[in-house]
């Protein structure tokens, strides 16, 4: 046994890294971390290459502590993490794909993003089973992805993934470009998470400049990530309801969205605040028309959502198809750390707004909502508890927020930092290098889906086939930004 | 639930309405639409959208053009599940490689006559993405683009207008 902290005194940490500790550890050091994982003493937030190392970010979930284990690869390889912990198996071959490193010993050696060598299926065989294809091109207007069903009758035996059709290659684009082109492109990792993506970049690359950044950006900043966090929740609750055929439900949470990105458009510029958070602040500050939108919102919303919770609890028709169907074991969901309403409607009590107690959440008064069935219906109640808790937030934030600059100017310089934050779909992760004149040596973006897309398929088993675009809904796992 | 249909039926349509001054764009939008629709393809046009790599902030304001605000059917517009019965392919995304064969796919299977609408920044010339080497910066690489609609993304109402300059563009 090994504690995070162990670990890294088995390494050598690197000063110059700021928002977490990294070290670099010895091949033997990384195994044992892999075996901590295996073991379910820590939790894999990330693994990614670069040029001649690779890297993990792991979580030591009692302690709340991130750490950062990196480890030379030179010699074009590096121990597999996957052999030991299944959730590193697609990182560790988009790792081979993009940078030509090789896990060694890894279980699974099929490419991931690379589409362009051939690509076998895993087996499903037996008596009267038959495949069924879909996508990449999907009936509705969804983001591209391909689902390989083995079914026997109506029951789906086996569901295979494959992703990377919308692989845009953002981080290699990263690579060399000035903070605030590289900024944008965060920006644009998945749309539905622009602003917690701006955060996560804006937070990752102050810490990399050691910049503090003035209190207003920061309960600003705060802002727009909880609008963005209702728009997308009252936009999937109305979907997941749309896939089970209620289409009431669909209709009036389209109304409240589209209220919500209205507002959003008055107060800061653009229905999906894409381009606001900045790093230094925000490029926007808010006047008493927003403030006024806002307030609108929030008592339209107050009013208009709680008949729709209750309508969604006593529909029966409705609960007949969510509650029992695509159950989530709280066990796997452990397993793979997964964030954001995955992992809480599964029993896994993390939110990175509590748990790592980033500014402002610190000073703001909330809770997370935890269920423990881990079903669709499940899903659904921890979407609704995490609304009426953002609108709450909402409140706490325009009663207090902070008068003052909103931007602090940054200065071109190297330097190293990594920022995790809770964007509505979960956890996001960015580490990056900065090098002299404050262009982007590397840059890794991890989207929560990557711990959530693997569960999708555990979780559509057994189910039958036309409940999977309920099941896939109330997960609503982004295909872009796990292509990157 | 009867409740909540009840106060459907007593209550105004959120359905934006053609007289106030901004509404009044969408009044006209959607009675030229209709007319020009009805001339020219003799009934309603049938969409068929296709991601070809974006960072699905197009799709958000896609969707979004089917809430009681935008309520796109009225119009003669909808979406449809299959190319097969489409007359437009709406494509987002500055086209990654490993969208390339679905897309053309999808355009092939499209019966004549079939317009390709380009949505958003990234579906021009690559927008943001312009220069990787994951993608090919751009829809018209591979299909003929009829006609563009600029934004990152787009507003409900910025596609909407674009629609009708498609149809307009058609009668020229």
């Amino acid at each position: 046994m090994a504690s995070l902290q162990e670990l890294i005194a088995q390494g050598q940490r690197i000063a110059a890294h700021r928002g977490a500790t990294r070290a670099v550890v010895d091949a033997a050091t990384w195994i044992l971390a892999a075996r901590e994982l295996q073991d379910g003493r820590l939790s894999l937030l990330g693994l990614w290459g670069e040029l001649g190392a690779v890297h993990m970010a792991l979580l030591d979930p009692a302690a709340h502590e991130i750490a950062l284990l990196s480890l030379d690869a030179a010699a074009g390889r590096f121990p597999s993490v996957g052999q030991f912990h299944p959730p590193a198996i697609r990182l560790e071959r988009t790792v081979r794909d993009l940078h030509g490193l090789d896990p060694a010993n890894a279980p699974d050696t099929r490419p991931w993003l690379d589409h362009t060598k051939p690509y076998e299926f895993l087996p499903a065989e037996g008596e009267h089973l038959h495949q069924i294809p879909v996508g990449p091109v999907h009936a509705a207007v969804i983001e591209p992805g391909h689902f390989r069903f083995t079914a026997g009758g109506e029951t789906v035996v086996r569901l295979e993934e494959r992703l990377g059709y919308a692989h845009k290659g953002i981080e290699k684009l990263m690579t060399g470009a000035p903070l605030e082109r590289a900024a944008q492109l965060a920006g644009r990792v998945s749309g539905d998470s622009t602003v917690a993506y701006a955060i996560a970049f804006a937070r990752a690359a102050e810490a990399a400049l050691g910049i503090e950044v003035p209190a207003r950006a920061v309960w600003l900043r705060a802002l727009m990530a909880e609008l963005e966090r209702i728009a997308n929740h009252f936009g999937d609750i109305g979907a997941i309801c749309n896939d089970a055929s209620f289409a009431m439900m669909h209709a009036h949470c389209g109304v409240l969205r589209e209220r919500v990105l209205r507002a959003a458009d008055t107060t800061f510029g653009h229905r999906l605040m894409r381009d606001v958070v900045v790093p230094g602040g925000v490029a926007r500050d808010i006047d008493t028309a927003g403030i006024a939108a806002i307030r609108e919102l929030l008592a339209d919303a107050q009013r208009k959502f709680p008949p729709l919770i209750k309508l969604y609890d006593d529909t029966a028709s409705l609960q007949d198809r969510t509650v029992g169907a695509g159950i989530l074991r709280t066990e796997l969901a452990e397993q793979f750390a997964a964030g954001g309403y995955v992992g809480r409607a599964s029993g896994r009590r993390f939110d990175a707004r509590r748990d790592l107690a980033y500014a402002p959440y610190d000073a703001l008064t909330f809770e997370v909502p935890v269920r423990a069935e881990g079903d669709v219906n499940a899903r659904v109640w921890v979407r609704i508890g995490e609304v009426e808790q953002s609108l709450k937030l909402i409140v706490q934030i325009l009663d207090r927020l902070p008068s003052g600059a909103t931007y602090a100017p940054v200065a071109a310089a190297a330097g190293e930092g990594i920022a995790i934050i809770e964007g509505f779909r979960g956890d996001i992760l960015v580490w990056l290098r900065l090098g002299t004149g404050g262009t982007v040596e590397r840059c890794h973006l991890r989207d929560p889906s990557w711990f959530q897309w693997p569960l999708l398929e555990a979780a559509i088993e057994g189910n039958i086939v036309a409940d999977f675009p309920l099941c896939n809904k109330s997960f609503n796992c982004s295909y872009s930004g796990h292509d990157l | 639930m009867r409740r909540h249909l009840l106060q459907g039926i007593i209550h105004a349509p959120l359905t934006e309405p053609a007289p106030e001054p901004d509404d009044a764009v969408m009044g006209e939008l959607a009675a030229a639409l209709d007319r020009a629709a009805r001339r020219r393809l003799g009934r309603s046009l049938s969409i068929r959208e296709v991601d070809a790599g974006s960072c699905n902030g197009c799709e958000l304001e896609i969707n979004a053009l089917s809430n009681a605000f935008y309520d796109l059917e009225r119009f003669g517009l909808r979406f449809v599940a299959s190319p097969r019965h489409a007359d437009v392919l709406l494509v987002t995304g500055p086209l990654t490689k490993n969208m390339r064969v679905a897309l053309e796919r999808t355009y092939n299977a499209m019966p004549d006559p079939k317009f390709v609408v380009a949505l958003g920044d990234c579906a021009k010339n690559g927008g943001m993405f312009a220069g990787s080497d994951a993608c090919l910066d751009g829809v018209s690489k591979v299909v003929p683009v009829d006609l563009h609609i600029p934004g990152c993304p787009p507003s409900p109402r910025d596609i909407l207008a674009g629609l009708l300059a498609l149809l307009e563009k058609i009668g020229a």
